[in-house]
C-alpha cells in the first residue's frame, strides 16, 4: 500500500514543469491568446518531444517508454497548471487507442513516429447533437470508406492520424490532412486549445480491431486525463490568487489579511487539494482496477472539472478588477475551466454514468 | 503508486482475521449489559494480541507495538468489517494517554493509563470557558495553591460527557501575572467533589452530551499537574497536535452515506423509490465524489506517514472537507423526508420505531460538527494562515489574559 508518487514520477513532473515555464512563460501565452500564432504550440510539441514525452504510453518494443496511464496524466497535470497549448491530449489518446489494437501491422506503421512526436494523432468522439460516449456513435464505414461528421475534435487541422468512434464501439484510424477529410476551425472559448468540425466524406478508414471495451476505454482515458489537466488547472488559480492576496494593498494592508478573502482562499486550497487522490485513484484503476475503471473516470471527471471551474470564477473574483480584463491571465485558467468541464461529457453525464454503473436503481 | 498491501501485511491481514473469527461474535438480541461485558472481555483480548492501543506500553495496559500505520489500517479496516469493538471513543483514551505519555511523570502514567485504557477512568476534557472559545488561551479559571493542594474556581463549559465522568483534564490559570500563553497550567481533577457542580447542557437537537462544569474552592493536589507550572498551553498544544495529526479516514462520511442511500430507497418521489430521480442521483452521485475525494486522500495520508513524510496542508482541511460532507448528506435527506421534517427528533429511547424524523437529528447535529473541535472558520483560517502563508491577521487585544 502505498498512494504516493515515486522518485521517477515526481522528476518527471519536475522536469516537465521547468521545460513549460521555460516555453511556454506568460507573455508567450498571452501572445498566443491574443493572436491566435501556431509558434507556441508548435515549440510547446517540439520540447514535449525532445522529453520523449509524446510516446509515454507507446510501448517499449515500438519505440516508447511503456508508461502506465498515471504517468500520461501527471504530464497533463502540468501542462494544465502551465495552461501550456499542446497537442498531448488527444495525441495521447489516440496512442492508447492504436497501442490496444490487435493489428500488428498497424500498430508498426503508426506507432514509433508518434512515439518520436513527428507524427500527431487525435481523437473524433463527438457526433454533431449527440454525446461524447460510445452508445451514441453512429458512423458505419462502407467499403473502407467513411462518411459523416464529428464536433469539437482537439487538433484536427495538424493530426497525421485521427482515431475515429464508429458504431458499435468500433474504432477507426483516418489519416489527417487528406482527401475526404475536412477540418473548419471552431473559435473556442479556450484559445489555448484548437478545436474543429470534422466532415469526412468518403474518407479512407483502417480499421483498430480491439477488444470489446477498447472504445469505452478510450473515452475513460480521456475523462481521466481531463481531470488531471483540471487538477493541475485548478492549483494554478490557488496560486495566482493567494500571490495576488499576499501582494496587494488596500486600506493599507495586504489584502490577504482580510478574513472574508482568506476563507475564500482556504476554500478555493480544500476543493483543489482533496481532488488530487481522485484523480490518481482513477488514473490507477485504468491500468490496475478494471472493475472500477469508468465509476473512477466518471467520478473524477465530473468531480474535479467541477472544483477547477469554480476555483477558477473565485480566482477571477478574488483578483478584483484586474482579474476581470483581457490582459491579465486569470481568464486563459477560466475558459481552461470551462473546457474541462464540458469536453467529452460534462458533470451531469458522468454523474449520471457513474449512478447507472453503480447499479442504483 | 500501488494500493495493494504486500505479502507481509497480507498475512497480517489474514492473522487479524483470524483472530476476530476466533474470538468475535456479533451479539444478537443480547440486553445492554451482556453486551457491554462481553465487549469489554474482547477488548482485553484484543489489547493482549497488540490489536488495540497498540502505542500504549504494555506496563500501561496498551498493546504495546512499534508504530505502524499499515499495520493500524489493517485492524481498523478489519475490526469495521467484523463490526468488533474498537478503542473507546473517550476523551480520556483520545487526548490525555497520548498527553501523558509524552508529558508525564512515571506515577501519573501508572495511576491514570492503565485504568483509563481499561475503559474504568472516563475522563471530561476543561478547555472552553463561556468567554474563551476561539481564543482559548484566555482561560480565566484561577488555581491557587494552598498548603499541597490547588484551589480551583471559576467555570469550565463544553465538556463532553462530563456527567459521566470521574475525572477532569484542564486548562487552568495559575500564573496570573505572566503573559497570557505561559499563565497556564494543565491539571488533573477529581470531579467527585463538593466543590463542584456538573450540569447537563441541553442542545439545539434535544440530547444532552455536554456540560457546564462549575468550581467552587474545588481542590486537587499539587501534584496533579502534567508538565510545569505555566506550560500547559504547550502541554495541551501537543494533544491537539495528537488530534489533528490522526489520520482523518473518510469512515464516519462512509456509513453515514450508507444511511443516506438506504432513505433513498425507502423514501419516495412521485410513486418511485427516491433512487430513480434524476435529480436526487445527480446529488448522491456529487456526494460520493467528495467522499472518493475524501478517501483517497486518506490513502495518501496514510501513505506519506508509513513513509515519514509531512502530509502537510491537507490533514488541515479533514474538518472542514467532512464537516461539509455531513451537511450536503443532511441536506438530501432533508429534501427527502418531507414532512417529517416537522416532527421532533426522536431520544435514544424511542429511536427504534421512530419514522424518517431521525434525519432531524443529523440535519441539527451535523451543525454541531462546523463548531465542536474549532470552528470551520477557525479551521479557515488555519488553513490559509498556516497552510497557504496568506497574512495572519493582527489579532485585537493585548498579550495579556
Amino acid at each position: 500500500m502505498n498512494f504516493l508518487l515515486s522518485l521517477e514520477q515526481k522528476m518527471l513532473q519536475d522536469a516537465v514543469e521547468r521545460a513549460a515555464r521555460d516555453v511556454c512563460p506568460l507573455q508567450e501565452l498571452h501572445r498566443h491568446v491574443d493572436h491566435a500564432e501556431l509558434t507556441l504550440r508548435k515549440r510547446a510539441w517540439e520540447t514535449l518531444a525532445a522529453m520523449e514525452v509524446a510516446g509515454l504510453c507507446v510501448d517499449e518494443a515500438h519505440g516508447g517508454s511503456g508508461s502506465d496511464l498515471v504517468d500520461a496524466a501527471l504530464v497533463t497535470e502540468v501542462l494544465g497548471y502551465n495552461a501550456v497549448p499542446s497537442a498531448f491530449l488527444g495525441h495521447t489518446l489516440a496512442v492508447l487507442a492504436i497501442q490496444a489494437s490487435q493489428d500488428e501491422g498497424l500498430k508498426q506503421t503508426w506507432l514509433p513516429g508518434l512515439a518520436k512526436g513527428e507524427l500527431v494523432g487525435t481523437v473524433a468522439l463527438r457526433e454533431p447533437d449527440k454525446g461524447w460516449y460510445p452508445d451514441d456513435w453512429s458512423m458505419r464505414p462502407e467499403a473502407g470508406r467513411l462518411s459523416g461528421a464529428k464536433s469539437f475534435v482537439l487538433d484536427a487541422g495538424e493530426a497525421d492520424c485521427i482515431i475515429v468512434g464508429m458504431a458499435d464501439g468500433q474504432l477507426g484510424l483516418v489519416e489527417g490532412r487528406t482527401g475526404g477529410v475536412q477540418c473548419t476551425p471552431l473559435d473556442g472559448v479556450d484559445r489555448t486549445r484548437a478545436l474543429f468540425d470534422v466532415v469526412f466524406a468518403g474518407a479512407q478508414v483502417h480499421p483498430v480491431p480491439a477488444a470489446k471495451d477498447a472504445a469505452t476505454r478510450l473515452v475513460d482515458a480521456a475523462s481521466v486525463l481531463i481531470a488531471a489537466d483540471a487538477f493541475g488547472g485548478g492549483r494554478r488559480a490557488v496560486d495566482m490568487a493567494v500571490e495576488y492576496a499576499n501582494q496587494r494593498e488596500q486600506f493599507g494592508v495586504k489584502i490577504g489579511q482580510f478574513q472574508a478573502l482568506k476563507h475564500q482562499l482556504a476554500n478555493m486550497a480544500t476543493r483543489m487539494e482533496m481532488s488530487r487522490g481522485l484523480y490518481w485513484y482513477a488514473a490507477y484503476a485504468f491500468d490496475h482496477r478494471p472493475l472500477e475503471r469508468g465509476h473512477a473516470a466518471s467520478l473524477a471527471k465530473a468531480h474535479v472539472t467541477e472544483q477547477f471551474l469554480q476555483v477558477a470564477r473565485d480566482a477571477v473574483e478574488a483578483h478584483g478588477g484586474i482579474g476581470f480584463t483581457w490582459d491579465y491571465h486569470i481568464h486563459v485558467w477560466l475558459k481552461r475551466a470551462m473546457f474541462d468541464w464540458a469536453w467529452n461529457g460534462d458533470p451531469k453525464f458522468h454523474r449520471e454514468r457513474y449512478a447507472r454503473l453503480s447499479d442504483w436503481q | 503508486m500501488d494500493l495493494n498491501y504486500s505479502p507481509a501485511y497480507e498475512e497480517f491481514r489474514k492473522e487479524v482475521r483470524a483472530f476476530l473469527d476466533e474470538h468475535w461474535a456479533r451479539p444478537l438480541n443480547q440486553d445492554r449489559k451482556t453486551r457491554t461485558e462481553a465487549e469489554k472481555a474482547f477488548r482485553n483480548k484484543a489489547i493482549q494480541a497488540g490489536y488495540l492501543y497498540r502505542n500504549v506500553p504494555r506496563e500501561y495496559g496498551g498493546g504495546g507495538q512499534e508504530p505502524d500505520v499499515l499495520r493500524a489500517q489493517i485492524i481498523r479496516e478489519e475490526f469495521r468489517e467484523a463490526r468488533a469493538p474498537v478503542e473507546l471513543h473517550q476523551n480520556g483514551v483520545q487526548l490525555l494517554v497520548p498527553t501523558l505519555l509524552e508529558h508525564g511523570q512515571p506515577w501519573q502514567k501508572e495511576a491514570f493509563i492503565p485504568k483509563t485504557v481499561a475503559g474504568e477512568y472516563f475522563w471530561a476534557q476543561g478547555y472552553s470557558e463561556p468567554g474563551s472559545g476561539s481564543d482559548l488561551a484566555s482561560v480565566r479559571t484561577r488555581g491557587e495553591i494552598v498548603g499541597d493542594e490547588w484551589v480551583i474556581n471559576g467555570q469550565k463549559i463544553w465538556s463532553t460527557g462530563a456527567q459521566y465522568c470521574q475525572y477532569m483534564f484542564a486548562l487552568i490559570r495559575t500564573e496570573p501575572d505572566k503573559p497570557k500563553h505561559e499563565g497556564i497550567s494543565y491539571l488533573l481533577i477529581d470531579l467527585r467533589q463538593p466543590g463542584i457542580t456538573v450540569r447537563p447542557l441541553k442542545q439545539i437537537t434535544g440530547r444532552a452530551e455536554f456540560c457546564e462544569v462549575f468550581f467552587n474552592d474545588a481542590r486537587t493536589p499539587s501534584n496533579w499537574i502534567v508538565g510545569q507550572r505555566g506550560e500547559g498551553w504547550k502541554v495541551s498544544r501537543s494533544t491537539l497536535k495528537f488530534e489533528r495529526s490522526y489520520i482523518g479516514g473518510a469512515e464516519r462520511s462512509t456509513e453515514l452515506f450508507a444511511r443516506l442511500m438506504e432513505l433513498c430507497r425507502s423514501a419516495r418521489i412521485d410513486g418511485e423509490p427516491a433512487l430513480r430521480n434524476p435529480g436526487v442521483r445527480q446529488r448522491l452521485a456529487e456526494i460520493s465524489g467528495a467522499l472518493a475525494a475524501q478517501r483517497y486522500s486518506s490513502y495518501r495520508q496514510i501513505s506519506m506517514a508509513a513513509n515519514s513524510e509531512d502530509a502537510g496542508i491537507v490533514s488541515l482541511m479533514f474538518k472542514v472537507f467532512s464537516t461539509d460532507i455531513g451537511q450536503d448528506i443532511a441536506k438530501l435527506a432533508r429534501d427527502l423526508i418531507q414532512e417529517s421534517f416537522l416532527l421532533a427528533p426522536p431520544d435514544e429511547s424511542n429511536w427504534r420505531h421512530a419514522g424518517f424524523e431521525r434525519w432531524n437529528n443529523q440535519f441539527m447535529g451535523s451543525l454541531g460538527l462546523a463548531i465542536a473541535g474549532g470552528t470551520s472558520n477557525i479551521q479557515r483560517n488555519i488553513i490559509a494562515e498556516r497552510g497557504l502563508g496568506v497574512g495572519r491577521e493582527k489579532k485585537p487585544g493585548g498579550e495579556k489574559a
